[in-house]
């Protein structure tokens, strides 16, 4: 292994402030994914963060990195083409709840199935902000919002169980009120081989007044504190289900298995955008004998 | 010039696609120009197939109008098809198991029945028992016979076909080869006169396979799919060949995933292609804006079928130009292009990466299920595996000292130098927001309408330029022409054949196929089409699309439009005729005909479980009850010729009215 040489977190400044409302837990996200990459020595031009539609999608404009700041729901798939084609940028794709859980589950579904080496974060406030304050997939039963204004009568998903289930490797839980462990979680995220999810409670100052700051500062626990066996499936699985008076935050699951781009042939000459477009004139005259 | 139309008809699962092409290819190595058009359904086994294989001594730019040779693999497929066979021609069957009468062909047809079993007795003993499918290896031996192109190269190209099961394989078709044609030399005439084979070796080869192997040219590194006919075999070339060609094919979740992957790979700086049929860029449409807002260059191919909603999935249609056309909110540049031939459809695929690069838009490339699946013969040379790769303008360097890079920076031309991701100093971020010179977006906080402006006159300048390059369409044809016909996409072909058939009858006829649909050449289309005597657009859609698009471009209407939505491709006769009745002012005849009559039994029957009986006459009655004419159709046993059913058809709507069985 390389050895690692951290770099400056103002390196990863971007060029303009974020324009979240002012207490948002995306702010603490977006210090977590600059300090992640600082600490793990990945310089801006080999970052490549990708999101799709909401306020936390907005996170790529906030940094230094490539970014593409792509359609509602479409982050995964972006991403996955982004990735596939250069595979020696480290992918990280950022967004909400309802652009990873509502609008675009399809795709993360099989980001995951696939075990893409990218990392999803994703900053679950569960409810939707940037449309003003709708019900998310994550929301609560009974919660008001403007498109449930008797009460939500849906059940919240659990991305975390969704995750273990499908095929990510890595599945973590942090807290834009718990900064250093987020950053931590980030780090750990980014640096596993394999899809890793982080799932993010960044609370929305605005238009959730139920899941807010104290709502998890009192029930949140480390699960790193507790020394956690992340390796077993179905003990991982059951954990991921705890949720009321105690919710566990750290990384719930983790296993070690191949990734898609092992396995692409495409690959084995390097990442694609680095390869010749010249035909192999060999190959062109047994195309072009196979159709006579 | 000498030609001759051989039809292959059975079931799904009949093993008829392999006998096409052990024909198909062999006349193509003996210097013969082939054209084949498979006309089949959505179904895996069973339903009617029909594979028309047209071969002459000069190219040949349909299927044609004419059958010469029928192979029919069911009952069915006899009474289809044997009425279409011409004279001197001949109908093939195992009369083992099926039957032709003398009612059922045209005078003159020759009526073949192979006695399977007699003639194979001796392959039997040496091979043992036969596979049912291999009867047809036995019906290709005589039609090789009928069509005259001797046994040598269809035994030669069965020894390819067959390489990868050993010998004893080999000399089993061979034989069986040989014993339909020995049989039919024996007792029977060939449809041609010698041919003069000119022995030059072509390809053989679909639109999708050109449109696949051009991407390998081009430099094509990413391709993204979702199964869907008739887009379906370029994944599938493309996926047979990643092995060898280093593509990474990708096949997804669904069409949202396959354009948004493509984009993603094309900002990253692969050079990236999908594909997929109307159903699926309905899809895939808000992306294609993306693209735009983003200027990504991507290729989109647009295989377009019987619409709308599922449709016919099996069947071709030109009628998603409006939804190409109007893909995705808002304007943006983009290149959308219908190639017309195979050949076409592989220089197309090659120009349009180039075009993606150097002016870092999407393009659309569009194609129907005809031009994608429809094989023909191919000069080899045209494949060139060397083409010229431009990429554009491409930082690949930026010192700090040069300052900020802006990725979108508003130039004359339009294009802003790109950068791609990995490239140090250049970092910056895709938007699909509008954004200003350095990515920043314009309409978060603060909307700078100013900027928006500007921006949005730095992208569309592009479409000028563009235009400047792209080749105006021409004339084909006489100059001084009494009639011009106006098409696009594979309708070229029939099209073309049809303006000399008209020619050749005395109406002077030219043609205008329009292939670069935006940007639109309005001012070379508005100087040809305003000196034409008069105009008729042919298009496989029902309400004109490219007639009404010529118009908003133009303001040039058509003098009449000739039109076909009945999942089948335009063929040259049906051109000619409408021609002929437009010329003649007399207007369409919506009424439903005797053999359509007939065909919607046939539909009824089938359908209704009663495949014991066929159509055997129809006659008109005026007054009925119904409000409007109707064909009376008589429905005999299939076994006894008895009479078993009556059906009311509505000559007008085409409504069922009645279905009768007769007493037993």
């Amino acid at each position: 292994m390389a050895t690692v040489i951290e770099l400056p977190v103002e390196l990863f400044k971007g060029p303009v402030d974020p324009d979240w409302c002012p207490g948002c837990g995306d702010f603490a996200v977006l210090k977590g994914v600059q300090t992640a990459a600082a600490k793990l020595g990945i310089t801006p031009e080999n970052l490549l963060v990708v999101s799709g539609i909401g306020c936390s999608s907005n996170l790529p404009g906030f940094l230094h990195a490539y970014g593409i700041h792509s359609l509602h729901g479409r982050a995964v798939p972006v991403a996955t083409g982004a990735h596939l084609a250069n595979t020696d940028l480290k992918c990280v794709i950022t967004g909400g709840d309802g652009d990873g859980y509502g609008i675009g589950i399809g795709h993360l579904l099989h980001a995951m199935r696939r075990n893409l080496d990218v990392t999803y974060i994703v900053m679950d406030n569960q409810i939707y902000g940037l449309t003003t304050g709708q019900t998310s997939p994550t929301t609560g039963v009974g919660q008001k919002t403007k498109s449930t204004p008797q009460g939500n009568h849906e059940n919240p998903l659990n991305p975390l169980a969704l995750a273990i289930t499908a095929g990510a490797t890595f599945v973590a839980r942090a807290f834009s009120g718990e900064p250093k462990h987020m950053a931590d979680t980030i780090s750990a995220a980014i640096e596993h081989k394999g899809f890793s999810l982080v799932d993010i409670f960044s609370p929305c100052v605005t238009y959730n007044k139920v899941n807010t700051y104290p709502f998890f500062k009192e029930r949140v626990y480390k699960l790193e504190d507790e020394n956690w066996d992340r390796s077993d499936f179905h003990a991982s699985l059951a954990k991921s289900f705890e949720w009321g008076d105690k919710i566990p935050l750290g990384v719930v699951y983790e296993t070690d298995m191949p990734t898609y781009e092992d396995s692409e042939l495409a690959f084995k000459k390097g990442a694609l955008v680095k390869q010749s477009l010249k035909t192999d004139p060999k190959v062109w005259a047994g195309i072009v004998e196979e159709m006579i | 010039m000498q030609e001759v139309t051989v039809g292959i008809a059975g079931a799904a699962g009949d093993g008829l696609d392999k006998s096409g092409d052990t024909l198909a290819k062999s006349c193509s190595r003996l210097g013969l120009h082939v054209y084949a058009y498979n006309c089949y359904q959505s179904i895996i086994r069973g339903g009617h197939i029909w594979l028309r294989v047209r071969i002459g001594e000069n190219k040949v730019y349909s299927h044609g109008d004419n059958l010469n040779v029928l192979v029919a693999l069911n009952q069915d497929s006899i009474e289809r098809h044997s009425i279409e066979v011409e004279e001197g021609g001949a109908v093939i069957f195992n009369s083992d198991k099926l039957a032709c009468e003398t009612v059922q062909v045209r005078n003159g047809v020759q009526i073949v029945g192979l006695p399977m079993k007699k003639i194979t007795e001796d392959v039997v003993k040496e091979h043992g028992a036969l596979l049912p499918i291999m009867q047809n290896t036995v019906a290709m031996g005589a039609a090789a016979f009928f069509s005259n192109i001797g046994v040598e190269e269809p035994s030669s190209v069965l020894a390819d076909t067959f390489a990868h099961k050993g010998q004893k394989v080999i000399d089993l078709n061979i034989s069986l080869l040989k014993v339909g044609y020995e049989f039919a030399k024996a007792n029977f005439k060939p449809v041609t006169k010698d041919w003069n084979f000119s022995r030059k070796k072509r390809c053989f080869l679909t639109g999708n396979e050109a449109i696949a192997i051009g991407a390998y040219a081009a430099g094509c590194k990413f391709y993204s799919a979702y199964p869907m006919t008739p887009a379906s075999t370029i994944l599938h070339w493309m996926a047979n060949h990643a092995h060898e060609t280093g593509i990474c094919v990708k096949q997804c979740e669904d069409e949202l995933s396959v354009i948004n992957m493509a984009i993603g790979a094309g900002i990253a700086g692969a050079r990236s292609m999908c594909a997929t049929a109307g159903g699926g860029f309905a899809l895939m449409t808000e992306a294609v804006g993306m693209a735009g807002i983003m200027e990504v260059p991507v290729v989109c191919v647009e295989v377009q079928r019987g619409g709308p909603s599922t449709g016919l999935p099996t069947k071709t249609e030109q009628a998603d130009l409006w939804q190409v056309y109007g893909a995705s909110q808002g304007e943006f540049p983009r290149l959308i292009v219908a190639p017309k031939d195979i050949v076409d459809c592989f220089t197309t695929t090659v120009e349009v990466f180039n075009i993606a690069d150097r002016y870092q838009m999407p393009i659309l490339l569009m194609s129907d299920l005809l031009l994608s699946e429809h094989p023909e013969t191919v000069d080899p040379e045209v494949f060139d595996g060397n083409p010229v790769i431009d990429r554009g303008e491409i930082v690949s360097e930026w010192p700090e000292s040069k300052g900020k890079f802006k990725r979108f920076k508003f130039t004359e031309s339009g294009v802003s130098p790109r950068a791609l991701p990995g490239t140090p100093n250049t970092a910056f971020v895709s938007a699909s927001d509008d954004h200003d010179e350095e990515s920043i977006l314009i309409s978060d906080m603060f909307t700078s309408p100013a900027t928006r402006r500007k921006i949005m006159e730095k992208r569309n300048r592009k479409i000028e330029n563009l235009l400047k390059e792209l080749p105006a369409p021409v004339l084909e044809g006489p100059a001084d022409a009494d009639l011009t016909l106006v098409c696009w996409g594979s309708t070229w072909g029939p099209v073309k054949e049809a303006a000399e058939l008209l020619t050749a009858q005395g109406i002077k006829t030219n043609l205008l196929n329009i292939k670069y649909i935006a940007p639109f050449h309005a001012k070379e289309v508005l100087e040809i089409l305003s000196k034409a005597k008069k105009k008729i657009s042919v298009e496989v859609n029902f309400t004109s699309q490219m007639a009404r698009h010529i118009k908003a471009e133009t303001g040039i209407s058509m003098d009449a439009h000739i039109n076909r939505y009945d999942g089948e491709p335009m063929e040259p006769l049906y051109i000619v005729e409408h021609v002929k009745r437009i010329l003649a002012g007399k207007a369409l005849d919506y009424d439903v005909t005797e053999a359509e009559a007939k065909d919607m039994a046939y539909h009824y029957i089938r359908t209704h479980a009663l495949e014991k009986m066929r159509p055997t006459a129809a006659t008109r009655e005026s007054s009925n009850g119904h409000g409007e004419p109707t064909w009376n159709v008589e429905l005999s046993e299939r076994a006894t010729g008895k009479l078993a059913a009556r059906m009311k058809v509505g000559v007008s709507t085409g409504a069922t009215y009645s279905f009768e069985k007769v007493a037993e």
